[in-house]
């Protein structure tokens, strides 16, 4: 009894076969949009690698670039096999492949679901890179003279510009550090030479923040030094202050934007693998249909086309009883073999 | 004489009618490209209007968008038109229309090389508006509190920030306006009070710029205060100082910003001028082609096509008489529908009517 069997004339066939060959073309398309958004996604960590210390992980990228070239080549072929299915000599080259091509697809299928898995989870390794690197990023923001070092300043002032953001958690990281160089402090100031021995580490450490830090939208000009010192300013009071310099961190930020990101591309693989299952099940309908057709000679007669061609469950029965001969060919081949060595 | 005489045969006229219908087609897709950048410059120009002080500009992306949009409405009638214009059953239908249609595209293919010229002209006139637009925002940055002006703080900043740039010709400028508000200063404080006194309008002046003028290429984190006494800081040399702030004034940044956008669009409209060009004389050929056949009478036979019936001289002395008798049409005198009692002027009147339809198809059967 064969699973979910449709009946098939020959208009329907010719339907099936062209609205397939549209729907194989519309993968095609989806695959290069996949792969193009795996180099913007790859292009996008490069640009701000220095933020998540230069050891984040290109696994989902990589994959993304690597399942779009496969969806193009898997799809462009299914496309050509039903654009040659309704010419019969045409199509007896294809048969043998289709098969083979079937698992294929289904191999594809699960890489496609270990991709959009690996999309979603891969989120929590970036929250912990991200964090990683933007501490380190705010401790070598003062060494612009460091080789290796010298860009930090400049790419975590743009960071801090184009994200709205100010620090790690929050503004407050910036009085934990020392960002302004020791070449730039006169060592001879009584009060330079008081700040640095006021903390164990001799850091020159004070409760002001860089200027990217600054809010353009605040309606006073940025206050960037002393900015726990209510009477350092007038009328100011840090503690109802909240236009003056960006309040959210920049881990945040940078989460925020590269999760949505992943969270969309995840989403769109995921609609990559319903658009593949459909694309299967409708190839297995064309090429059981034109196998079962009574009169080969005649391509007006009636066929049959199912997805599967007993039910589900044996179906199953069956491929499980398939690979365990295949375990079980092996054994009986060496019981054979020391049977005629006896012998 | 005519300017510009081909003959064509049958065969050639189907051809040039076929072309012309894919011609006329990519012509409204060149129309669209014009719409759309007419768009891209208004919304361009728009981003930082607040910093330009006339909005005289905008007549250039108003000027491509309406040229637009009739560039795909002319050309898709055109494509009509020129569609049938290969059988001369159905140009009989266009007849009436074609002299007008014609005399619409040349005055829209004008229009198109105005706003093309139109792009390259305004340089000077954006300069002014930018230099006047420029000096008002900083006068008013700090008044964040009045409505109307309470956003130019933010836009002057967020300007400054992408395009690196300071003040008006440089970072200078802002030595010169009180960029802080008065609700900020402390007035009991004696250093306010002399700085305060210290000019004679009363203003709160310092060597100081707002935060936005600094660059983020610098070494050492910003200084914006006391800028120009290289004694305040440790260690603040000529090279410090010249990679501490932003260089360039921000006037000059916006001129060459959009000078270099309308160039670009300057040119692609310039091409899409000749390419329209090219449509009208192929359309003008094919339209005096087709009534040169309805005029012979055999539609299988060689037609004349040319750009002027006669030469330049004679078209623009008969047009110029057109409009003088259009003026004398809405005379008194020459109205044969007012009764006259006179019997005089009643026999007057019909014969000049006469003479002068007589004498325009005469002048125009010998030129044939």
């Amino acid at each position: 009894m064969p699973f979910m069997p449709v009946k098939f004339n020959l208009q329907k066939r010719v339907k099936l076969a062209q609205g397939l060959w549209m729907l194989y073309w519309l993968s095609v398309i989806v695959g290069i949009l996949i792969f193009s958004l795996g180099i913007f996604f790859k292009i996008e960590l490069r640009k701000r690698s220095e933020m998540m210390d230069n050891n984040e992980s290109h696994l989902v990228p990589n994959l993304l670039i690597l399942v779009g070239v496969l969806a193009c080549g898997v799809n462009a072929f299914g496309g050509k096999v039903c654009h040659d299915s309704l010419d019969p000599i045409k199509f007896a080259k294809w048969k043998p492949m289709l098969k083979p091509y079937m698992l294929l697809c289904c191999g594809f299928n699960v890489l496609l679901l270990l991709t959009a898995l690996l999309c979603f989870l891969m989120q929590f390794a970036m929250y912990l890179t991200l964090a990683e690197g933007l501490k380190n990023g705010i401790k070598f923001y003062k060494d612009t003279d460091t080789p290796g070092r010298c860009f930090m300043k400049r790419t975590l002032d743009m960071t801090q510009i184009e994200f709205r953001c100010c620090g790690n958690n929050n503004f407050r990281d910036w009085f934990e550090v020392q960002w302004i160089s020791n070449r730039y402090l006169d060592m001879s100031n009584d009060e330079v030479k008081d700040r640095l021995l006021s903390n164990v580490e001799g850091k020159y450490l004070m409760d002001s923040v860089p200027f990217s830090c600054c809010n353009p939208g605040s309606p006073r000009p940025c206050l960037q030094h002393h900015l726990t010192n209510n009477s350092a300013h007038y009328d100011y009071d840090h503690r109802t202050e909240e236009l003056n310099i960006w309040t959210r961190g920049c881990r945040e930020a940078l989460f925020s934007y590269y999760s949505s990101m992943m969270n969309s591309i995840g989403a769109l693989v995921i609609a990559t693998i319903f658009l593949e299952s459909v694309d299967m099940a409708g190839l297995k309908y064309l090429s059981t249909a034109l196998e079962t057709m009574l009169d080969p000679e005649n391509p007006e007669c009636e066929s049959e086309g199912w997805l599967l061609e007993k039910g589900v469950k044996e179906t199953f029965t069956e491929l499980l009883a398939k690979l365990k001969t295949l375990g079980k060919t092996n054994q009986v081949e060496e019981g054979g073999e020391a049977v005629t060595a006896a012998t | 004489m005519a300017v510009g005489k081909v003959t064509f045969t049958k065969a050639e006229r189907e051809k040039l009618a076929e072309v012309l219908w894919l011609l006329n087609w990519i012509s409204v897709v060149t129309g669209a490209i014009l719409f759309g950048l007419g768009l891209f410059l208004k919304i361009e120009i728009q981003k930082w209007q607040e910093v330009m002080s006339d909005q005289g500009i905008l007549y250039v992306p108003h000027m491509l968008i309406t040229t637009g949009l009739a560039a795909c409405c002319i050309n898709f009638l055109g494509g009509k038109i020129c569609l049938d214009c290969a059988d001369t059953n159905k140009f009989l239908r266009w007849k009436l229309v074609m002299m007008p249609y014609v005399v619409c595209t040349f005055f829209f293919t004008s229009c198109v090389l105005v706003g093309a010229l139109m792009c390259y002209s305004i340089r000077s006139q954006l300069e002014e508006s930018l230099f006047l637009g420029l000096r008002n925002a900083m006068r008013y940055y700090k008044d964040t509190d009045t409505p109307g002006r309470c956003y130019l703080k933010r836009t002057l900043d967020l300007l400054q920030i992408q395009f690196h740039c300071c003040g008006n010709t440089g970072y200078r400028d802002w030595f010169q306006v009180q960029w802080i508000s008065n609700r900020y200063l402390d007035m009991t404080s004696s250093t306010v009070v002399d700085r305060l006194r210290s000019n004679v309008e009363g203003k709160y002046l310092m060597d100081g710029v707002p935060f936005s003028c600094c660059s983020t290429f610098s070494p050492r984190p910003c200084i914006q205060q006391q800028v120009s006494n290289s004694s305040a800081h440790f260690n603040y040399d000529q090279q410090s100082q010249q990679l501490n702030l932003w260089r360039r004034g921000c006037r000059q940044t916006l001129l060459d910003h959009y000078t270099g956008i309308m160039q670009s669009i300057g040119l692609t409209v310039l091409l899409i001028w000749l390419f329209e060009l090219l449509v009208l004389t192929g359309v003008r050929y094919l339209q005096t082609a087709m009534e040169n056949v309805l005029r012979l009478g055999d539609p299988e036979s060689e037609s004349d096509g040319w750009i002027l019936e006669n030469s330049l001289a004679e078209t623009a002395r008969s047009n110029f008489n057109i409009i003088k008798n259009l003026g004398k049409c809405y005379q008194i005198d020459d109205d044969p529908n007012i009764n006259v009692p006179t019997a005089t002027a009643e026999q007057e009147v019909p014969s000049q009517q006469v003479q002068i339809p007589v004498t325009s198809i005469a002048s125009r059967l010998r030129s044939h």
